[in-house]
């Protein structure tokens, strides 16, 4: 981390940050409009972190939304026809509600998008800057990896409706062991695929620790697909010593995602301020071709990360009455300035303003 | 050692809970003295419990504030509150239930109206049968709405079903069996990672023995 200037917010440090660690790695900066055709998202709704959208009446009549997402409207003007890959990144305002808010809430978000052809340096890459973006926030911060396609390759051998093992798959994101035995029990699931989806539930840990264990459990092409590609990710991510952690209850939709999925975290933050994943079924639901990763980076969070609140709005607070000369309340203004300190000159003392010290112009 | 946070929920079930985390090791004896003090630490274990009302529970749990809590799964129901729910503790065992007079029949050609003080239970419960409900969001005494009229039914947790015989109620159906979960934050989980599963495993332990 290197030192800026302390009078930017931390989440502001932040962007500039992320900005330039995205641009040093070739991402070009993907600017959009506030607005989309509120169309585009009524088509993936289950796809966004949550349905409300504002919406209204542009001047044609054209039903319009603020952007509760910045993914889709990349995914929409991505051009085809390229064998390069399409690498952007952005730093938008969306507008959304969760469940915890009363109301919508503009949301800062900073993200990379990598759509095209992939290879496994590609979505490397991504994880590496995913990994790179928590750095640059915190020292502290842990990286959660899951692998969609060995959860789900796991799920496929139970032979169960796709109602049942969406029930399965929300145990498993709430590490609800006893929901899952239970479900399993009701189900029909044989015992030894229960024992496996509980495992995996409660698996976390360093992939040194964590992928041994998944060997043993890999069954079937698809399980071993997976588990060749979250290898072979984390080979290539070792050399940087980042804080990866496998967590297979990060349960993306499989609507939409497919493969590797991630989330990161602070401490002190109370819930993940990274998420991101390969999404390639939302690509192809959208007519497109080929594969596409990326995540988005929660600003908004870092308002009550760390930075201590500053003890004084001000170090000196200048008073002057009405009989002093402007140019010499200018001249005091300048010399304090000048001497590094913040000056605030008032003829009265402001309510509630904190200063250091008080000095009157005589 | 970083400090494990602990919420518990307020009344009967918070002190049976405190009962079987000291037995599990993370006792902190200064809880025990007749106090109106909400927050009580041991620094020794490692632990800091504070009593909040059980409905907040999750609330505390979600936002970090505490890192694990003990909640119903009434109240998880309720609020899907984004947590792990690592264990089943086997406690507060009651049931949700649908509720009405004796002498109450259900007649499929109305909208049935449900008293309750969980909506969106009522709700899953009744679209999982397709049946066209009116909610009434009751805040307490739930069992007075069918009896003055306000309501068809209600939907409630149902412990012995005392309340209900007395007030001429009883239960038509049960919705989902309710005990006590332990609960844990996403993030904390990770970050006290050692911690979390360290008073997870001692708890699965007890609850365990106790059930054989």
């Amino acid at each position: 981390m290197t030192a800026m200037d302390p009078s930017l917010k931390h989440e502001e440090q932040a962007i500039l940050r992320l900005r330039s660690l995205y641009r040093s790695y070739g991402y070009t900066h993907y600017k959009m409009s506030k607005f989309e055709e509120y169309d585009l998202y009524v088509r993936n709704k289950s796809f966004l972190v949550s349905e409300n959208i504002l919406t209204f009446t542009d001047t044609d009549g054209k039903l319009m939304a603020l952007k509760p997402d910045v993914t889709l409207s990349i995914i929409k003007n991505v051009k085809e026809g390229s064998t390069a890959l399409e690498k952007v990144y952005y730093n938008e305002n969306v507008y959304r509600t969760s469940p915890t808010s009363h109301g919508f809430q503009e949301i800062m978000q900073a993200g990379l998008e990598c759509i095209g052809d992939l290879d496994l340096y590609a979505i490397s890459e991504v994880v590496l800057l995913a990994a790179r973006s928590l750095e640059s926030i915190s020292e502290a911060y842990l990286l959660d990896l899951s692998h969609l396609g060995f959860v789900t390759g796991l799920l496929n051998q139970l032979g169960l409706r796709e109602s049942a093992l969406r029930e399965l798959l929300g145990y498993l994101g709430a590490k609800n062991t006893s929901a899952i035995t239970a479900a399993c029990g009701r189900y029909g699931v044989s015992p030894q695929h229960r024992e496996q989806l509980c495992r995996l539930a409660l698996l976390y840990g360093t992939p040194e620790e964590v992928l041994p264990e998944l060997k043993k459990m890999a069954a079937g092409p698809q399980m071993e697909r997976a588990l060749a590609e979250l290898k072979e990710i984390c080979s290539l991510l070792s050399p940087g010593g980042y804080c990866l952690r496998l967590d297979f209850s990060i349960v993306n939709d499989k609507n939409y995602y497919n493969g590797l999925v991630f989330r990161g975290f602070l401490p002190g933050l109370p819930s993940s301020i990274l998420a991101g994943g390969q999404y390639d079924n939302l690509l192809h639901r959208m007519g497109k071709r080929g594969g596409a990763i990326g995540f988005a980076v929660y600003l908004d969070l870092l308002e009550r990360f760390g930075g201590e609140e500053l003890a004084y709005d001000v170090d000196v607070l200048l008073l002057y009455d009405r009989g002093i000369s402007p140019a010499k309340v200018a001249a005091e203004v300048a010399a304090i300035e000048g001497s590094g300190q913040s000056v605030r000159a008032e003829r009265t003392i402001p309510a509630g303003l904190k200063y250091r010290q008080v000095r009157e112009v005589r | 050692m970083e400090m494990l946070n602990i919420a518990l929920p307020k009344g009967r079930l918070g002190e049976q809970v405190y009962r079987l985390f000291e037995a599990a090791g993370y006792e902190c004896p200064s809880i025990r003295g007749e106090n109106r003090r909400l927050i009580f630490e041991n620094e020794e274990r490692g632990v800091r419990y504070f009593w909040v009302k059980p409905s907040d529970v999750a609330i505390y749990v979600e936002r970090g504030a505490a890192d694990v809590g003990v909640a119903g799964k009434d109240i998880l129901l309720e609020y899907q509150p984004d947590v792990y729910e690592l264990l089943d503790l086997g406690m507060g065992r009651c049931r949700m239930c649908v509720a009405a007079k004796k002498t109450f029949r259900d007649s499929m050609d109305r909208t049935l109206r449900v008293a309750t003080k969980f909506p969106r239970i009522a709700k899953a419960y009744y679209s999982s049968l397709s049946r066209e409900i009116d909610i009434i969001k009751l805040h307490g005494s739930i069992e007075l709405a069918p009896i003055l009229g306000l309501s068809d039914v209600i939907v409630d947790i149902v412990e012995t079903g005392k309340t209900l015989l007395e007030n001429d109620l009883e239960p038509k159906d049960t919705i989902v069996p309710i005990s006590a979960r332990l609960i844990a934050n996403k993030v904390s989980y990770k970050f006290k990672y050692e911690e979390v599963t360290a008073l997870c495993r001692c708890l699965d332990g007890l609850c365990r023995e106790q059930d054989q």
